[in-house]
């Protein structure tokens, strides 16, 4: 018993980590119909902005608001450069924009920062919650800024008239443009929002996997597995879904005999898969229905 | 949201626009395509007779690679389904050749048919579940097949087979029946004529009832089921043929490497193969072969501009190919195609008013 809450509180401690970026992905998969698989990505490559300025002495939390403010305007900067000009093009095409960003932005952030890896400070403490060895502070800061994020996001969605623009904008882009939205901006706007969650994330992350240019490619992808089991229509979903990838992983590694350890990833997404094959559009997504 | 079956219903679009605008005049006059497809061949056998073999070597993988990204055209341009799980299957064939020629000294060319046949076993099997997922679900379940490759590979269970982390070494084939080839000379025609045959049935596959049905599909699945289409069927059938070709590349790659490990076979070659696929055009079967050209040469360019920075380059070339080519070589072949065929009309056009 010991075990087993002992290893659901480490699941719930890395699934954190998935939770904060199946989040970031939600929020742009919902301000532009499509995965951002540069996601990851353009949060390292922020975090790797804050460490620079740290390094430099600018106090925590004051690199903290500035990677923010700067990762919004380049997510903003980004969508006009680099996807507004192909936004008509196929879906596939756009992907391999995507995988071209990728690249881009991780060789460039390994040529300025290299590919040692860094330490990360965090504003948390590194110490056990209230004295037990269950859980760090650490842990727990991220899981609170995470969920703090979600229900700014809620409110901000739910109750402004600029959240209600952009979900018209990404629900319906022709019926939005018609009552005047603008389609454009808001899917620039989404960017940025997602780019300065990613930016949050990336920090939150740092400390626990270390600073390098590859440091979010497997939190990206179960953060991925995290959001789609969740359902990619629903935030609270995904960050749900990122904590239950976290907790069946560890599960799988611990309690599986014989070949859990070693297969714990790819048992954990066989679950995953079985899942969905049951809800086709995740635990908490809507199933979209169109006309024909 | 938009509807679920654009990944690959734009691509027709400019395809029968060409065909149309080409009309009737024009085709008695443009080259058929027959011709094109037969002075490819032909060039691609005279090769051997100018190229070093390292330069064969090359060729000889971008065929393997056009070869796998034809496996998942199939599936992706011409049936609408998404698959980041084709480095898997590129495994298995890979591994089947390498365990077979291995262990029970078959012969290398008995190895494609049965590396083919085991990859339509599982991609067949692994259609059923996907039948019930769509587009980015889809992504996701094909996404844990390739991750989880490379760790079932090294399972320790399975070493005495698969040679865990070390692999697989092999020895290359000489050419039979004293032919005058090197090694490299005698793989490059051996790949050479099962790509050939390979595209041969593929065209043939869609230009057929069934590959209408699986179009259709694509198009519309909806209709197509109303029209009677069994599209169940023909969706597993489908992944279960982009499988085998893909298969088939694979033990094809392991035969021309030489050597099989399974960290080769993981998630960023299923991205390769997809950059390839849309690079080369969605829906086109000689577009495959230009996307295994881009796959396999343009990253060792980008690598020469600058050894650092060569993501970067390799992601800008990327980013530049579709700007000018969004729909890919296929679709920008196309639109010269037809502007073309349209500037011939007109100087005929012109001519002939001019002539009586």
């Amino acid at each position: 018993m010991e075990l087993l809450l002992q290893q659901v509180m480490a699941g719930l401690a890395t699934g954190a980590i998935y939770a904060c970026m199946a989040l970031a992905v939600v929020m742009i998969y919902q301000a532009i119909d499509h995965l951002n698989f540069a996601q990851g990505e353009m949060a390292m490559f922020s975090t790797f902005i804050a460490w620079q300025l740290i390094q430099w002495g600018v106090p925590y939390w004051g690199a903290f608001v500035a990677v923010v403010a700067v990762s919004f305007v380049g997510g903003i900067a980004i969508e006009r450069i680099l996807f507004r000009p192909i936004h008509n093009a196929p879906v596939l095409t756009q992907l391999v924009a995507f995988i071209a960003l990728f690249g881009i932005l991780n060789s460039s952030a390994g040529e300025i920062w290299n590919f040692t890896i860094k330490e990360f400070p965090t504003p948390f403490g590194r110490g056990p919650l209230f004295g037990g060895h269950l859980i760090s502070t650490h842990d727990a800061g991220m899981i609170g800024v995470t969920l703090l994020i979600l229900i700014l996001l809620y409110l901000f969605f739910r109750g402004s008239r600029l959240g209600l623009a952009m979900r018209a904008a990404a629900a319906n882009p022709a019926s939005a443009r018609l009552v005047g939205i603008r389609v454009g901006w808001m899917i620039a706007l989404g960017w940025g929002m997602s780019a300065s969650i990613g930016a949050v994330a990336g920090m939150l992350i740092a400390p626990v996997v270390f600073l390098e240019p590859n440091m979010m490619l497997g939190v990206l992808l179960y953060g991925f597995a995290g959001a789609v089991l969740g359902g990619l229509s629903s935030p609270g979903g995904a960050v749900l879904g990122g904590f239950a990838v976290g907790v069946i992983e560890n599960l799988a590694g611990t309690f599986i005999p014989y070949f859990g350890r070693e297969l714990k990833l790819t048992i954990a997404l066989i679950m995953i898969v079985a899942v969905l094959l049951v809800r086709p559009s995740g635990l908490f997504g809507r199933s979209v229905v169109s006309r024909v | 949201m938009s509807a679920p079956d654009d990944i690959a219903t734009k691509q027709s679009v400019p395809f029968d626009a060409a065909e149309a605008s080409v009309g009737s005049a024009a085709t008695a006059r443009a080259t058929p395509r027959y011709v094109w497809a037969l002075a490819a061949a032909v060039l691609a056998a005279l090769l051997p007779l100018v190229a070093t073999n390292f330069v064969l070597f090359q060729l000889t993988l971008v065929m393997v690679y056009g070869l796998a990204i034809l496996g998942l055209n199939l599936l992706t341009g011409f049936n609408g389904q998404f698959s980041l799980g084709h480095s898997a299957f590129y495994g298995i064939g890979a591994y089947t050749a390498a365990i077979l020629m291995d262990h029970w000294d078959v012969a290398y060319f008995y190895t494609l048919p049965a590396a083919g046949a085991v990859c339509f076993v599982v991609g067949f099997l692994f259609g059923l579940p996907a039948l019930r997922l769509q587009n980015l679900y889809l992504a996701l379940a094909t996404f844990a097949l390739a991750t989880a490759m490379p760790q079932i590979l090294k399972f320790g269970p399975l070493e005495p087979l698969t040679g865990g982390v070390q692999g697989i070494a092999l020895i290359k084939p000489d050419a039979p029946l004293r032919l005058p080839l090197n090694p490299d000379q005698w793989l490059y025609y051996f790949t050479l004529a099962v790509l050939l045959l390979l595209m041969a049935a593929a065209w043939n596959l869609v230009h057929s009832r069934s590959g209408r049905a699986i179009m259709a599909i694509r198009d519309h699945p909806i209709a197509a089921a109303s029209m009677g289409v069994n599209t169940a069927l023909y969706k597993t059938l489908t992944f279960g043929v982009s499988a085998l070709y893909t298969g088939i590349a694979g033990a094809l790659g392991a035969i021309v490497v030489q050597f099989v490990a399974p960290d080769s076979f993981n998630f960023l070659l299923s991205v390769s193969f997809l950059v390839g696929l849309v690079i080369g055009g969605v829906g086109s079967i000689p577009g495959s072969i230009v996307g295994g050209l881009f796959v396999l040469y343009v990253p060792n360019i980008a690598e020469s501009i600058s050894t650092g920075l060569s993501g970067a380059v390799y992601g800008l070339i990327m980013l530049l190919v579709i700007y000018v080519m969004p729909s890919g070589a296929a679709g920008f072949a196309r639109l010269a195609a037809a502007q073309s065929a349209k500037a011939r009309q007109t100087w005929i056009n012109r001519s002939e008013r001019r002539s009586p």
